[in-house]
């Protein structure tokens, strides 16, 4: 035990426990409209945090991880009416299994290409997918989209039902903790992620794809396997979104959303581990505010983004720990090297 | 005994001679440098031997073994790196990470994605101890881009080391830095690839540099090799002292 509180994984502990903590207590406020809203923000968490795989660790863009979002939501959906499977594990593993797929042969397609041509081709083969959920709708139930209701649903396997009345705030108070724990966990595997050496590897391909070549690294190889893990977080997190908002639409694949995981990322610092994290559920609830308050709310996130970036390109977190690198005291050797400048 | 061989060796560019046909040598445990004016070719040799760059004709033999058409990561397994003229560093990664990230490589263990990279206390020991080899124990945990050019360029060097090859080719290792910096880097190389036995081919311009380390020297113009020898050979060659030393000698 006392080997897994040693160094990062140990800080990262350390930190995160008063921090679980006080999420653990959030639903005991008695508001199921905040727990719902903080549910909805540790989801887009997850995504963004498998998106951050790729931006912030590989330097590549994606403008189409709409597609692995909504395809994790669409798994679960099409259990839910062809299938009729109502179990939340059942979708999690057709969500995770599917957009792990799905992941792979798009990756294998994007990864030959970086910068740009990677981001436009990652958004246009996105669009397939918004495409066929649109036009197919035998299948997909286009616009009217797939209800996912909760009532019908049970978690762990079977243990927790929602039927019946009082059914809704059973569901918020336990669907808050679900996804909590699994929060938990993918913030655990990702940091496992980028702080091995596969995680080191990815930084290099980053920095400088050239060398990064020349110590034998396999650069598309590494491209493609960060692209199914990233992607697969983010399938993971679209599963654990539909019940939640019990429907899926295309809107959902519409590159939109992609966008709105670029800002969610950015917002928070796409250059740290927990910018992802803070910026997703940052953005959830600017959104919600934005929405509930101003039919403008659209140019209310607009330029909140230009602010962001021209203020903050860090980010939030990025410009904390600038903040707090610039209060700490400097030390002595340091001041006296100033003092002779 | 013979590490390295080219034979008729080609890269032409449209109506360049970058390399035209060179039969090169490069025996094992020497420290090798090979000069020549700007345009000479030394840095499309060196591409054509560690794969960067494609030969139009000609062999490349490594250890007796055909090599020319074999990839970076083969050349690599083979025994051959490279640093680059530009220094080719991992700018936003810590001294440390850089060179771990290298002795990982080499270990095949990049693939390692549910392992913490800290928890390998073997590659932590390499790696802190070839930090140390090339002085720059003090910058360990520093991010690159905030490192010194010198620094920076030894930090080049010793990525390439950490992948312990046989033959390491060095582009201009000392570029861009000061004259007593050079020493002091060129001191540090030196005895590094010395000690571990490691066949050293340095391409540099400085030729104070050059005639103080080198073992042997192999000057090239317009693509072809005009000079093979010791620096004392090399010092009375009248085709080097023509085209490269402009008729001077260094001391």
């Amino acid at each position: 035990m006392g080997a897994l509180f040693r160094g990062s994984l140990g800080r990262l502990l350390a930190w995160s426990a008063p921090v679980v903590v006080l999420l653990l207590l959030v639903p005991l406020a008695g508001n199921p409209y905040q727990t719902q809203l903080l549910t909805y923000g540790l989801i887009f968490a997850i995504a963004a945090l498998g998106f951050n795989l790729l931006l912030g660790y590989t330097g590549l863009l994606s403008f189409g991880h709409s597609a692995y979002f909504g395809l994790g939501a669409y798994s679960a959906a099409f259990m839910v009416r062809y299938l009729g499977v109502g179990n939340m594990e059942l979708y999690l593993l057709g969500g995770v299994l599917m957009t792990a797929l799905v992941s792979a042969a798009f990756g294998y397609i994007c990864v030959r290409h970086t910068k740009i041509f990677f981001a436009i081709l990652a958004l246009a083969l996105s669009q397939v997918l918004w495409t066929l959920a649109y036009k197919f709708f035998w299948v997909t139930g286009g616009t009217d989209g797939i209800r996912v209701p909760f009532s019908k649903m049970t978690l762990l396997a079977g243990l927790l039902d929602f039927a019946g009345s009082g059914g809704y705030q059973k569901f918020v108070f336990a669907y808050y903790y679900y996804v909590l724990f699994l929060f938990c966990l993918c913030t655990l595997l990702m940091w496992v992620i980028v702080h091995s050496p596969f995680g080191k590897a990815l930084q290099a391909i980053r920095d400088n794809e050239t060398r990064a070549q020349f110590l034998g690294v396999r650069v598309r190889q590494y491209r493609w396997l960060a692209f199914l893990i990233s992607g697969t977080f983010t399938g993971l997190a679209g599963t654990l979104w539909v019940p939640l908002n019990g429907l899926v639409t295309p809107d959902i694949l519409y590159w939109p959303f992609s966008g709105e995981l670029v800002f969610m990322t950015v917002l928070g610092g796409f250059r740290n581990f927990t910018g992802p994290i803070i910026g997703a559920i940052a953005f959830n609830y600017l959104k919600a505010y934005a929405v509930a308050t101003t039919q403008y709310w659209q140019f209310l996130l607009g330029f909140v983004l230009v602010v962001l970036v021209m203020a903050m390109p860090l980010g939030i977190v990025g410009a904390l720990a600038r903040l707090k690198a610039k209060l700490r005291p400097k030390p002595e050797a340091e001041k006296a090297e100033e003092a002779a400048q | 005994m013979t590490l390295l061989q080219t034979v008729k060796l080609r890269k032409h560019f449209g109506d360049t001679k970058a390399v035209d046909d060179v039969d090169f040598v490069v025996t094992k445990g020497e420290f090798l440098s090979l000069v020549g004016s700007n345009g000479a070719g030394k840095t499309t040799l060196v591409n054509l031997i560690s794969a960067f760059l494609r030969p139009d004709s000609g062999q490349i033999l490594f250890d007796g073994a055909d090599i020319t058409h074999a990839s970076v990561a083969e050349r690599l397994r083979a025994g051959i790196a490279r640093s680059f003229q530009l220094v080719n560093v991992f700018d936003d990664m810590t001294a440390f990470d850089n060179i771990s990230l290298s002795i990982f490589s080499r270990e095949g263990k990049t693939l390692h994605i549910t392992a913490l990279a800290e928890r390998d206390e073997e590659v932590q020991r390499e790696a802190d101890d070839i930090l140390q080899q090339f002085g720059l124990k003090a910058k360990r945990d520093v991010a690159v881009r905030g490192l010194a050019q010198g620094e920076r360029k030894l930090l080049d060097v010793a990525i390439a080391y950490a992948l312990r090859p046989r033959l390491l080719f060095l582009d201009e290792p000392t570029s861009g830095v000061s004259t007593r910096n050079k020493s002091q880097i060129m001191d540090i190389i030196s005895s590094v690839v010395r000690a571990g036995n490691v066949t050293a081919v340095v391409i540099e311009h400085d030729m104070d540099v050059v005639f103080k380390y080198s073992d042997r020297i192999v000057a090239m113009h317009e693509g072809a090799v005009i000079g093979d020898g010791t620096p004392d050979e090399i010092r009375r060659n009248e085709a080097v002292r023509a085209n490269l030393l402009g008729g001077s000698l260094p001391g």
